[in-house]
């Protein structure tokens, strides 16, 4: 397990692009990169695995795969690094065992150690039964499934995940997202996921770092970022948090599910997951409301008690984004500003969080 | 010596030429249309020009110039008097020669069109699979591009059991060295011997169909959808 950051400066002038950035990836959990397309993520990607070049350093621990200063760059052959692309590129010629043991034929390890990472990445990704199949006719999900193992099968020190749903219909991505998000359980190296989607960003992401035309406009972990100005701004009408917690109790009779949140609890979906297991909580601003009593008598049943940290005024001067501390946990709640000042809140309010609607995600 | 006999060195010496041809061509064409799809040197357009002339050019042109550079006061001439080989013009040697340069546009460009469409991105996953370049040609590129070198195979070989003046040229007609079926039909039809030259014409003409047939079978099975 790798304890060292990645550090990353890299700088490239093209002609009607220039990419400038400098940023620390931490040794482990998912880093996103996330922006629109043409901010630059998909070059930064490929310049960290040495497939385009750009001026700077590239360093992951102790070693350093390029360093313009002492004229180093490593090629990306002998960069330890897996690399899924945004279609599969599964090799057409060679069945899916020997794409899975392409790379691991190239490594100077045991047969013994080879063996056993080619299991593991089998197992992993749940593609035992695919072995023998020829790559043609798979569907999108397990080719891009296969595509995960043979990158892991190498022990990477890093992975390094081009838009890997990008190519696939909604159908397909429901179908490989659950072991996208196994992975990000289970796997033990740092994992740069490049993407323009907020719900797979909501679903992987420990931390974010947020380009812009080349640069990076904002980078944090999952939390800080997902209440960032310039986050909510860039996710619009999607703008929203994520709550990392556990189920609690399950309601047999009704089918929810109960969440811990914050000061509170959160009614949600019985999704079928355990107690205790940990899961993930999308609430999006538009579907928190803000009052001043806990109401007795509502469809909402999910209330949960807050102060007022911050309110920030939206693209439309009629709108204002509401950052309400609920103990450890902060909700988005988008409104007008014309209720806050009925209600009269400002900073500093106690307020009640009313929730119309909270998925789970994980 | 019969008709017959003279049809079967004849048909013997063009496969054993289409033959050798084929294979050199091979071994000269796939590294040329490697760096070909490759490169973005400014000598890419000359070199794809010069490999066209043999297309255009009428192939007695083609032949009179390679008689020439083979011949007593031609560069290769020279220097294989003077590495003692003699003369390669009207002999074996000097019609693979001249059948390598007729048919070099039917080898380079069904290869140098697999590669290109094949594009950088199947390399550069090899690459993340820590194959070395050279590695990653063998590997992957010349495996996924095996119906383009199919491809040319089958023309290299067809086009050389099927050329005339390039042989006639720099080969002369000599029996059982440089007479192959397209100048014995010549000299068939010369000698008014229109029985024999019919029998080895239409020979060639249904080896010639069944070839393409064989392409398009072989294709097939290889997985390409284009000619």
């Amino acid at each position: 397990m790798s304890t060292t950051p990645m550090v990353l400066q890299l700088a490239l002038q093209r002609a009607n692009f220039h990419l400038a950035i400098n940023i620390t990836v931490p040794p482990q959990g998912v880093t996103v990169l996330f922006g629109p397309s043409g901010s630059g993520k998909t070059t930064a990607l490929r310049c960290i695995a040495g497939l385009e070049r750009a001026s700077g350093r590239i360093a992951i621990g102790d070693e350093v795969w390029q360093d313009d200063q002492r004229q180093i760059f490593v090629p990306t052959w002998q960069r330890e690094l897996g690399f899924v692309f945004q279609e599969a590129s599964l090799f057409e010629h060679l069945d899916v065992r020997r794409n899975l043991e392409f790379g691991l034929n190239r490594l100077r390890i045991e047969r013994q150690a080879a063996r056993l990472a080619l299991d593991a990445a089998i197992d992993l990704l749940g593609i035992g039964s695919l072995l023998d199949r020829s790559t043609v006719n798979l569907s999108g999900g397990e080719k891009q499934r296969v595509a995960i193992a043979r990158a892991l099968v190498t022990q990477p020190r890093i992975l390094l995940l081009d838009e890997p749903l990008a190519s696939l219909d909604l159908a397909r991505r429901k179908e490989i997202l659950p072991w996208l998000e196994r992975l990000h359980r289970e796997l033990r190296i740092p994992v740069i996921y490049v993407t323009h989607s907020l719900d797979e960003l909501a679903r992987l992401a420990d931390h974010v770092v947020m380009l812009d035309q080349g640069r990076v406009s904002t980078s944090g972990n999952l939390q800080a970022i997902c209440t960032h100005p310039i986050m909510a701004a860039a996710a619009g009408d999607e703008a929203g948090v994520v709550i990392e917690s556990t189920i609690q109790r399950i309601d047999r009779e009704f089918h929810l599910a109960e969440v811990g949140c914050g000061n509170g609890a959160l009614w949600v979906r019985d999704g079928g997951v355990p107690a205790d297991a940990p899961i993930r909580v999308r609430i999006l601003a538009r579907d928190v409301s803000l009052a001043t009593s806990a109401q007795g008598s509502s469809t909402i049943q999910n209330v949960i008690s807050g102060v007022i940290e911050s309110i920030t005024d939206e693209a439309h001067a009629s709108q204002a984004l509401v950052t309400v501390r609920c103990g450890e946990a902060i909700l988005l709640s988008r409104v007008t500003h014309r209720a806050l000042a009925a209600l009269q809140l400002h900073t500093g309010s106690p307020v009640w969080c009313q929730v119309k609607s909270a998925a789970l995600i994980d | 010596m019969t008709p017959s006999a003279d049809s079967g060195a004849a048909i013997l010496l063009t496969l054993q030429l289409a033959a050798i041809t084929t294979l050199f061509l091979l071994l000269l064409a796939t590294p040329l249309a490697w760096w070909l799809a490759r490169t973005s040197s400014r000598w890419r357009g000359v070199i794809i020009a010069l490999i066209t002339l043999p297309l255009v050019l009428p192939p007695t042109v083609l032949g009179f110039y390679i008689l020439l550079t083979l011949g007593p006061d031609g560069w290769i001439g020279n220097l294989t008097q003077s590495l003692g080989l003699g003369l390669l013009s009207f002999s074996f040697t000097g019609l693979v020669i001249g059948s390598v340069f007729f048919s070099l546009p039917f080898a380079v460009y069904p290869i140098l069109y697999a590669f290109e469409m094949l594009g950088r991105r199947p390399l550069e996953v090899a690459a993340t699979l820590r194959a070395k370049p050279l590695d990653a040609f063998f590997s992957v590129a010349l495996p996924l591009a095996k119906p383009g070198l199919l491809t040319a195979s089958v023309l290299i070989f067809a086009h050389t059991v099927g050329e005339f003046g390039v042989v006639l040229m720099i080969g002369g007609d000599i029996p059982g060295e440089t007479r192959v079926i397209a100048t014995q039909i010549f000299g068939y039809v010369e000698a008014m011997e229109y029985e024999a030259a019919h029998r080895l014409a239409a020979l060639m003409v249904a080896f010639s169909f069944v070839m393409l047939m064989a392409l398009t079978r072989l294709r097939r099975r290889a997985g390409a959808a284009l000619p």
